[in-house]
């Protein structure tokens, strides 16, 4: 790929993945963030993470299926610190709006709300994810082991589908979009896999 | 009790539809000034055939009403976009905007209220009967969700107690329940975003009621009500989070015993029989000491719930000597 389609791809997905930031700050400034604007701040911020943890996840099966798309993994870290600096949002919102930056009532709420919880746990799973971001932290940890703690994003893809999932009231389904698309995704591992496998097998024969 | 002049306007005129659009909707109205004067008018009437909210909006009749001592005061009103644009009515949809998008294909008119059970004989209402019953009365209610918003709704309608005393209700009726429209063939797909079972059921102990403050509830604004406010008749409780005050009402049943309620069904440990606003009962999910009021700026939201809504003055005394931890 041509460095110069590169930086524009760059530069592309930077303004994709601020879209939604830029859309929440102009409804702020114009007062036009719907009837209950907290609401609509925090399910805008919790979605976009999920939505970036998918696409972070759907870049390995992608580049497995097409040889050709390859060069998607130069995307990955920025969609997966976007994922991060989203959730950081989301978080912000309940720290604020609705706790009131409260350490007791923050501390109350995790205990007693397992959707909370699970929330919390889906932050702190991503938060050493984005510190070992760099090529620095890469170089210095060694990529087996790096790989191996970045396997926590399956773990925190997991726990952000239960959140969403303790959070809508019970018997409501609109999770279910999300929770379809993490399961394909984590199924396309193991069956790529198996067809590669196949695929090398045959050529050796 | 303040004695009202009776109705003498009969409810079934109809407002000209400009002028209701222009006056009640206010970004309707924004942008009819936008685009200036008289021209605005006849492109307004224009482009109301076209949006479906509009026509959903203008087939509201206004109702003529008297003032009640049980209006809430102090408190500034929600607007009427957000009334009827913010709406937990899930057989139409389970996201917020889905009710005024959907709920056009409810059949308000004609309509009738069936009353069965324990009484003396069971009867049937048309909904014109209805709305004759008793003057209709002008109450500024609280209005808080289990999800922890709040507005403030100027309803119109006169005390549910009104109409159980029509209804003559056998001394066995303990309770009563009420049941919402529900058509599968009319709501569709919108219904089953969840595994609810419908139609919508609720219910009240008898003597919660008989208190004046249950309201029968016709209109809002002074108009009748949207489709995805519950019309053409619904209850509000303001006391109760809001969805024990059910919605388009189809039957009325006088019952021995406790009825069974919809989101009870769904999830016993998170909503009660009673669900009495409770800032000393948490949800499992979230708190309940604060709300946040629709229709004002994200950082202004926040405010403290009140004990059964700022109504204990006039509801407490049904619940004496009750635990509301277990009751909730």
């Amino acid at each position: 790929m041509h460095r110069r389609t590169l930086i524009t791809l760059k530069i592309l997905t930077w303004l994709a993945c601020l879209a939604p930031l830029v859309w929440l700050l102009w409804g702020a400034f114009t007062d036009d963030l719907g009837p209950d604007p907290t609401h609509t701040i925090t399910f805008a911020t919790g979605r976009t993470t999920l939505r970036l943890i998918m696409l972070t996840l759907a870049i390995t099966p992608l580049r497995r299926l097409w040889r050709k798309l390859g060069w998607l993994i130069k995307f990955r870290r920025l969609l997966g610190l976007f994922a991060f600096f989203y959730a950081s949002l989301h978080m912000l919102t309940w720290v604020a709006l609705y706790n009131g930056f409260s350490p007791s009532a923050m501390a109350a709420d995790i205990v007693k709300r397992r959707f909370v919880t699970a929330g919390m746990a889906t932050y702190l799973l991503l938060l050493p994810l984005a510190l070992t971001s760099t090529n620095w932290a890469i170089r210095k940890m060694g990529g087996k082991r790096w790989n191996r703690l970045h396997k926590l994003i399956y773990v925190a893809g997991v726990c952000a589908i239960i959140h969403y999932w303790w959070g809508v009231k019970p018997g409501v389904l609109t999770p279910i979009g999300m929770t379809a698309v993490l399961a394909a995704l984590f199924l396309a591992r193991p069956v790529l896999a198996w067809k590669q496998k196949r695929k090398a097998r045959a050529v050796t024969v | 009790m303040l004695i009202g002049k009776p109705p003498d306007i009969p409810s079934s005129e109809i407002t000209p539809k400009s002028a209701y659009d222009t006056f009640l909707n206010r970004r309707r109205f924004l942008r009819g000034v936008a685009a200036m004067g008289a021209v605005a008018l006849g492109a307004e009437r224009v482009e109301s055939l076209f949006d479906p909210n509009a026509r959903v909006l203008a087939d509201a009749t206004k109702l003529q009403t008297v003032p009640s001592p049980l209006t809430t005061t102090g408190e500034q009103l929600t607007s009427f976009e957000d009334i009827t644009h913010y709406n937990n009515y899930y057989e139409f949809g389970v996201n917020k905007g889905d009710p005024a998008k959907n709920a056009s294909v409810l059949p308000a008119r004609p309509w009738s209220v069936k009353i069965e059970g324990k009484v003396a004989t069971p009867l049937t209402f048309d909904i014109d009967t209805l709305l004759k019953l008793r003057p209709l009365e002008d109450r500024v209610y609280r209005h808080r969700c289990v999800e922890a918003w709040s507005m403030v709704i100027p309803w119109v309608g006169y005390s549910l107690s009104e109409l159980i005393k029509q209804c003559q209700p056998l001394s066995s009726a303990k309770f009563v329940q009420f049941l919402s429209y529900y058509n599968r063939g009319v709501e569709g797909a919108w219904a089953y975003q969840t595994d609810i079972m419908w139609p919508y059921s609720e219910g009240l102990r008898m003597d919660e009621a008989m208190n004046p403050l249950a309201l029968l509830t016709f209109g809002l604004y002074g108009q009748t009500l949207p489709n995805q406010d519950g019309a053409p008749v619904r209850v509000v409780l303001p006391w109760k989070y809001g969805f024990k005050s059910a919605k388009s009402i189809v039957k009325i049943r006088f019952v021995e015993k406790m009825p069974h309620t919809t989101w009870n069904d769904e999830a016993p440990n998170e909503y009660g029989f009673y669900s009495n606003v409770n800032p000393n009962v948490d949800h499992p999910r979230w708190s309940q000491k604060t709300e946040r009021r629709i229709g004002v700026p994200f950082y202004k939201q926040i405010r403290t719930t009140l004990m059964f809504n700022g109504y204990g003055d006039q509801v407490a005394d049904l619940y004496k000597g009750m635990d509301l931890r277990k009751y909730f």
